[in-house]
């Protein structure tokens, strides 16, 4: 069984390769990489006019399931992975039993490979039931395939419970990922704290509920020497403080959504509840601050925080609708849209921050096109023009703020493991 | 649409003659200037009222009080208007009731205009009495009003529309037929 | 006309100045009417006007009723408690509830920012923010700047002081809104605690201190404080409060010699304003009543009081 990608732009930035080639892809792995191979056998996939990446990996996506399948299960939510170009995803651990122990991890694996398309690698809670008080079995989360933890919705208000964490996480050598909050800074808010805000009449949640527990996570993570990943950070001062440590050299990672990326607080005064999430869409200085950090290597790379939910949870007054962006079938094509085609970004640090970043950070095998390693690619079409329509989504999630827009640049083929699973937008398994 | 002017029917002289004979006729028949007020239907009527009015204080040496009647919002015609009319004041600075009220408007056509003057001044008091004093009457009449004092009787065809022009609104005086172009 | 295309008013921030002088023009009519002895007449005969109350307010819904009623229009008054409606119906379904039933305009007032935005959204019934949350009260700011006008003989160019808890005032934005697309310079005054994120970027000067803010402006708005703020640590005490920031005789005196007071009320007595100043000849605060039914009605009419193709646009 043979697949031979032909006559691509491909980009690996693993590789730094950027350069018409041949894939190759043999029994599910990348076998070579290299211009004009000649493999009668192979079935042939002409990627001409396209760019051919490896497989893009989300590590922040919340598939929902068990416990909200009415938002999103794991079928519907490695569809819409695959349908958005990519190949692995890491879902957060807060379901309904949190994954706090090894038979939740193991359930969500067991269910990933019986009805999944993509590779999915559950993250485990820091605490017992994401309750913030006394830290998870991590050990026996990492033995059923956990690669990181996280009370990700909820913030870990005790700071005393976060140093633990961070202290014994070194065992495993695992990030610690912080949703920063501070929940009496960010109480009742609704959207970023700001002009806009004034303006809208809607409580803010300030840049300081983010800042305070940035700062607070980078001290307690120097002190413990341990990892701390911050999820989807989006002020300036959070980047401000990640790059400082950074340079003092605290082991400290951090990804940024494609939303925070591409979109500000602005567009609120629609009252449109998709522009509702949290964190809060940020004003104009902290998306181009984001924006320029791309490239500096503060930021290590870019997870949607794909966050699904039913019509009724969104269908309603917009202090009472729920936070979350249903975000991964638009995430490749808005920035591509909004950054690469303006030339905001290149578009070998987009695969970057996309594929070999987080692969390495978390230790997968994956995110680049390495003979042996698994045949994850994403081809893209990048002058493919279409309209963002949330009806369309393979993602129960039809909460999505890109909607009605047409944007230039979609993903035009997901192979997961060697097997094609989607081709121009639509599952092909 | 287009209007084109077909035929000037009365100019300055006409009407300060028609206003005159006017002012004698409503004297003649209220016996004087006891009891008596004019009220103008905005905005033409406005001047007119004004006129008769000055007329009256020259035959008489009497000032005859004289108001000025928004019926916008009396008007049954307001859904099926073109455009929203804009709503002004009404300025009656005076107590109807009891009164004769000689209500006067540019041209008499429809009627309805005049049956949502007559709406609006009963809603101010119970006049003793209203007359009706027009610059024109071009008939085609549909309801049941007629004028006390006509200025001149133009019969037309329901193409052509009267334009009156009055100095203080529009910086000269005469009263004009034009017929609607389709264009 | 200034009020073409316009299908909602959700709040001053949205209109031109042209329609906010057409609002005000027309309600000159309207008053004279309230004042009259027949305080009726025939235009809105067959509209269906539904006030629709999520927060208990007798004041606005009352003059919305009464500024439908002298226009003939049939007004039907609905209050919701916000509670039993999160257990309850949606919103989408109270409001297409409201519209099959043949209603042509929905009152709404809200305790959250933006839902008439929402609705508006989702009904082809006209839709009037009575207030909604902290976001915008217009016709409040429409009856202020009315009265104004009447007192002053402009809205243009004024120094406009609004005191008070501006935070949580949705009186204080949609005067600022409308304040500010006449020329005038509009200040804000009150404690650091209650005032709104980034408010100078919005255009008005921001004063903690009372006797600075109120020095030569020609109208003082006074707002309402909440006794509940205090609970939530905005500041310390009521007495505290008033020591501060409550408009007495003293602090008018710094204001020009003509100064108007104005207030949304009901009035706190002693806390943001004293009996004193409230009962005083600079204090309009009782014909503000009068003028909001004036300008509801000018608004009502305006929106409903014509040819529908014209206005819907």
């Amino acid at each position: 069984m043979k697949l031979l990608v032909k006559g691509g732009r491909v980009i690996d930035p693993a590789n730094n390769l950027d350069e018409i080639a041949d894939v190759l892809v043999e029994d599910g792995l990348i076998r070579r990489v290299e211009p004009g191979i000649n493999e009668p056998e192979a079935e042939i996939l002409s990627a001409e006019g396209k760019v051919v990446c490896p497989g893009f990996i989300d590590i922040h996506v919340h598939l929902r399931e068990p416990g909200y399948e009415y938002k999103e299960d794991i079928a519907s939510g490695t569809r819409a992975a695959a349908a958005g170009g990519f190949t692995s995803l890491c879902c957060m651990p807060n379901t309904n039993p949190v994954i706090d122990n090894n038979a939740v991890a193991d359930f969500i694996r067991r269910r990933a490979q019986e009805t999944g398309v993509v590779n999915v690698y559950p993250i485990g809670s820091i605490t017992k039931k994401q309750e913030g008080q006394e830290i998870s079995e991590m050990a026996d989360l990492v033995a059923a395939g956990c690669v990181a933890v996280s009370d990700d919705g909820r913030p870990v208000m005790n700071a005393e419970i976060m140093r633990r964490a961070l202290e014994y996480s070194r065992i495993f050598n695992i990030p610690v990922i912080a949703h920063c909050e501070d929940v009496n800074l960010s109480e009742d808010g609704l959207m970023h704290e700001g002009y806009y805000s004034t303006l809208y009449g809607l409580k803010g949640i300030p840049a300081a509920a983010e800042e305070v527990m940035v700062a607070r996570d980078l001290l307690l993570a120097e002190a413990a020497q341990g990892w701390v990943h911050f999820a989807h950070i989006s002020t300036r001062g959070t980047l401000e403080m990640i790059r400082q440590a950074k340079q003092r050299g605290v082991r400290v990672t951090c990804e940024v959504s494609p939303h925070h990326l591409t979109l500000t607080d602005e567009i609120v005064g629609s009252y449109d509840t998709d522009t509702k999430v949290n964190p809060p869409l940020r004003s104009q200085e902290d998306v181009l601050a984001l924006r320029a950090a791309l490239e500096n290597g503060v930021i290590d790379c870019i997870a949607t925080d794909h966050a699904p939910h039913e019509f009724e949870a969104k269908d309603c007054e917009y202090p009472l609708a729920a936070f979350g962006i249903s975000g991964l079938e638009t995430a490749v094509p808005a920035l591509l849209n909004d950054l690469v085609h303006p030339g905001k970004l290149e578009l070998m640090d987009m695969v970057r921050l996309m594929t070999v970043n987080p692969a390495r950070m978390l230790n997968l095998n994956r995110g680049a096109l390495i003979p042996g390693y698994p045949a994850d690619i994403t081809i893209l079409d990048l002058e493919a023009e279409k309209t963002v329509e949330p009806n369309q989504f393979y993602s129960k999630g039809k909460n999505n703020p890109y909607k009605g827009r047409i944007l230039r640049g979609w993903p035009w083929a997901t192979i997961v493991d060697g097997q094609v699973v989607a081709l121009e937008g639509k599952l092909v398994i | 649409m287009k209007f084109i002017e077909k035929n000037r029917i009365m100019d300055e002289a006409n009407i300060k003659r028609v206003l005159t004979r006017i002012s004698h006729e409503i004297l003649e028949r209220n016996k004087g200037v006891q009891n008596l007020a004019i009220i103008g239907i905005r905005r033409r009527g406005g001047p007119l009222a004004e006129r008769l009015a000055e007329n009256i204080k020259e035959i008489e040496g009497v000032q005859v009080p004289v108001g000025i009647l928004d019926i916008t919002l009396y008007r049954d015609d307001l859904t099926t208007l073109g455009s929203q009319p804009m709503v002004r004041r009404t300025e009656v600075p005076f107590d109807i009731t009891n009164q004769a009220i000689v209500l006067t408007d540019d041209v008499l056509y429809t009627g309805r205009t005049v049956r949502a003057a007559l709406d609006a001044l009963i809603d101010l008091g119970r006049p003793r009495c209203i007359q009706l004093a027009v610059l024109v009457d071009r008939g085609h009449r549909e309801l049941p009003i007629k004028a006390d004092y006509v200025g001149k009787n133009v019969p037309t065809s329901k193409r052509e529309t009267i334009t009156v022009r009055l100095r203080e609104i529009d910086g000269k005086d005469e009263v004009v037929i034009e017929e609607i172009i389709d264009t | 006309m200034g009020f073409k295309g316009r299908k909602d008013l959700l709040g001053l921030q949205y209109l031109t100045r042209d329609e906010i002088t057409t609002i005000l023009d027309v309600a000159m009519p309207m008053k004279d009417i309230i004042l009259r002895d027949i305080k009726k007449v025939p235009t809105l005969r067959g509209k269906v006007m539904v006030t629709l109350f999520y927060e208990p307010s007798t004041r606005t819904r009352t003059s919305f009723e009464l500024a439908g009623k002298y226009l003939s229009a049939d007004t039907v008054n609905l209050t919701v408690s916000t509670s039993s409606v999160q257990k309850g119906e949606s919103l989408r379904d109270t409001i297409k509830t409201i519209e099959v039933m043949g209603t042509d305009v929905v009152v709404i007032r809200h305790s959250m920012s933006g839902v008439p935005n929402y609705v508006a959204q989702n009904t082809s019934m006209r839709v009037i923010n009575a207030g909604d949350g902290i976001h915008e009260h217009p016709t409040q700011a429409l009856l202020d700047m009315y009265s104004i006008r009447e007192k002053k003989g402009t809205v243009e160019n004024l120094k406009v002081a609004i005191l008070g808890d501006i935070l949580h005032s949705r009186v204080a934005r949609s005067n600022i809104f409308g304040l500010q697309k006449f020329g005038c310079e509009v200040r804000v005054i009150g404690p650091p605690t209650l005032m709104p994120p980034d408010i100078e970027k919005i255009g008005v000067k921001k004063y903690f201190n009372t006797e600075e803010g109120l020095e030569g402006v020609d109208v003082i708005n006074v707002l309402r404080i909440q006794k509940e703020r205090q609970r939530r640590g905005l500041f310390p005490t009521l007495d505290e409060y008033a020591n501060l920031y409550c408009l007495t005789r003293d602090r008018v005196a710094l204001a020009q010699p003509d100064v108007l007071v104005l207030h949304p009320g009901p009035m706190n007595r002693g806390v943001e304003i004293s009996s004193e100043v409230a009962d005083s000849q600079v204090a309009v605060i009782n014909e503000q009543v009068t003028n909001g039914v004036a300008v509801r009605m000018a608004l009502l009419y305006l929106m409903m009081g014509g040819a529908r193709d014209e206005i819907a646009g």
